[in-house]
């Protein structure tokens, strides 16, 4: 089997994350991996592990973004993929969709993709639209935000807890998956996958090679902007009460002034 | 603006969630002077047509699914785009749930146009431009958002405004719409599907006003969360160690990946406050914690701290609260 797992490169969640003058998310060497595709490298590395075959990663973004395959690498990824070129800077959710997709065209045109597999989010963006999107892009069944995935014969299966729903989902492969934090507990790198990760290939490509032009991606082929961004004043300090015995009349009291009962 | 705003009906048990009654005002306040325009990805015959109408609603496009499952993101996609098509609206407002971002996501490329989800308001700039206010990075700061082109389509979270219904009730029109559904719409099956609703009464957790909330502090007892919520009528939420113990349906998880919430009240009981959850309810506007630990990053961001043992104050809130109401 021959799955591709998408892997972005993000701010560090517990580092400062800011806008730049650009209004555009200000990325860097800081950045890591982003924690959600970790579940989605370790789903892609069970499967092939189960099944055979072999796990590619692929990113899209500027040259530090390799710091996210080269992870993928350690963790037991075959290959990597990075898509890297100025013309995609200011893409959004879409137009990233769209240069993966045809990454993904040119991955399988080579071999055959049986399975995409994505984390449910980024940790930066956090709308959770892309996976869905990208399956739109290439036509595949898109089995999304799943807990848990198993494969038998041509068919991928899914369970997944939305909201309030529950279901079981089933596709024919080729097919598109999203995982959850709640799919697996993602490996660590160990030193012989780092000092492995050194000699597996990372093969970069520009739009150019994808056959894409700065019109379907990247600022000029955007169809949302921002506008603009600002931080955040903080939060003001507020009262902190240590319980004598009577936090809770205080508790009640401090609801009932606001008008909650 | 050029056409009207549509928004996508979500409705339980009959009555339109309250985020649709949201939409519905900010629909008829984006494009004044114009009936907003519903769709309802379900049957015709359970819409509750009479509340469509309190909220100023012209017509209601049903799309026909026949034998197609509805609840396949694809699926919904494709009708939503044969709805667009009759429709011609100059926007989409949708509810930022998991499932109408998919569908929105698959509708964006389909029709060639943006998508923005997890709007927290809006407002339409000199030019027409509906622009979306956004709460990213844990709350720590703040976008705004356009779609540059075509019908946008905008996914906006609970609470995004008070839903305020018209002077003059309206007689929404029901019109049908038939769909040509390609193979992919169907290339999902659905091989079982259940649905919880909130236990006890309780108000679903992404629309409630006040949501008490259990961490790791509860120790896996949740009664006196419960019973604190039901005295204020509030939801139950939980974080990721809660859910991840089994303590409580992992439906109940607030934070980046679970459910998102920005209540008028959080009341959080030995919750620690890491970034995990935060992103998931900074946004609320009073937030209460209670906790043991006087360093938890949760104490942060109170209005009212108490640094203090759930298990002595809840209850005597609760019982306090009772009293207030002359129980």
């Amino acid at each position: 089997m021959r799955i591709v797992v998408c892997v972005k490169h993000v701010p560090d969640i517990q580092g400062e994350r800011s806008f730049g003058a650009d209004a555009r998310v200000v990325r860097g060497e800081d950045d890591v991996l982003n924690e959600l595709d970790e579940n989605a490298v370790e789903a892609a590395l069970v499967l092939a592990e189960e099944h055979g075959g072999e796990v590619v990663a692929l990113t899209v973004g500027p040259d530090a973004a390799a710091g996210a395959v080269r992870k993928a690498l350690q963790l037991g990824a075959g290959k990597a993929v990075h898509v890297s070129d100025a013309r995609i800077v200011g893409a959004d959710v879409i137009g990233t969709a769209v240069v993966l997709a045809a990454a993904i065209r040119k991955i399988g045109a080579a071999e055959p993709v049986d399975l995409v597999v994505t984390g449910m989010a980024s940790l930066d963006g956090l709308t959770s639209m892309l996976p869905a999107a990208l399956a739109a892009c290439l036509d595949l069944p898109a089995l999304t935000l799943a807990a848990e995935v198993s494969v038998t014969g041509t068919t991928v299966r899914v369970r997944r807890d939305v909201g309030e729903v529950g279901e079981v989902l089933e596709a024919d492969l080729p097919a598109l998956v999203s995982v959850t934090d709640q799919a697996n507990e993602p490996r660590y790198p160990n030193f012989k996958g780092i000092m492995a990760a050194k000699k597996k290939p990372v093969e970069v490509l520009t739009l150019d090679d994808l056959g894409l032009d700065a019109g379907e991606t990247g600022a000029a082929g955007a169809r949302t902007r921002v506008v603009d961004a600002q931080i955040r004043p903080p939060r003001p300090q507020g009262q902190i009460l240590i319980d004598s015995g009577d936090a809770g009349l205080a508790l009640a009291a401090f609801i009932a002034e606001r008008k909650f009962i | 603006m050029n056409g009207p705003a549509l928004v996508l009906v979500d409705q339980h048990d009959g009555a339109l969630s309250s985020p649709t009654r949201e939409l519905l005002t900010i629909a008829r306040e984006v494009a004044p002077g114009q009936a907003p325009a519903a769709v309802w990805l379900g049957d015709a015959g359970e819409l509750a047509m009479s509340e469509l109408g309190a909220f100023g609603v012209g017509t209601v496009y049903v799309p026909e699914f026949g034998g197609t499952s509805p609840f396949v993101a694809a699926a919904a996609a494709e009708a939503l785009a044969a709805v667009v098509e009759v429709a011609a609206p100059s926007v989409l407002f949708f509810s930022s749930t998991f499932e109408n971002k998919e569908i929105a996501a698959v509708l964006a490329v389909r029709l060639g146009t943006g998508v923005l989800a997890d709007g927290t308001g809006v407002r339409v700039d000199a030019a027409g431009t509906v622009i979306i206010e956004k709460t990213v990075f844990a709350g720590t700061w703040t976008s705004w958002c356009a779609v540059t082109g075509g019908t946008a389509l905008i996914g906006l979270k609970a609470h995004a405004t008070e839903p305020q219904e018209v002077a003059a009730a309206t007689r929404p029109v029901v019109e049908t719409v038939a769909v040509s559904f390609t193979p992919s719409a169907s290339a999902v099956r659905v091989v079982e599907r259940t649905e919880r609703h909130a236990g006890g009464g309780r108000p679903e957790l992404p629309e409630a006003r006040i949501v008490v909330v259990g961490g790791r502090g509860t120790e896996g007892d949740f009664s006196l969360v419960e019973e604190l919520a039901d005295v204020l009528g509030a939801a139950v939420g939980a974080t990721r160690v809660a859910t991840d113990e089994g303590w409580i349906d992992h439906s109940a998880q607030i934070g980046q990946t679970g459910v998102t919430i920005a209540p008028k009240l959080y009341i959080g009981a030995g919750v620690s406050g890491a970034i995990h959850h935060r992103s998931g309810m900074q946004a609320a506007e009073t937030i209460v914690a209670v906790n043991t630990d006087s360093d938890a990053p949760i104490f942060e961001l109170a209005d009212l701290g108490i640094v203090g043992d759930l298990n002595d104050v809840l209850p005597q809130a609760s019982a306090e609260l009772r009293r207030l109401r002359g129980e």
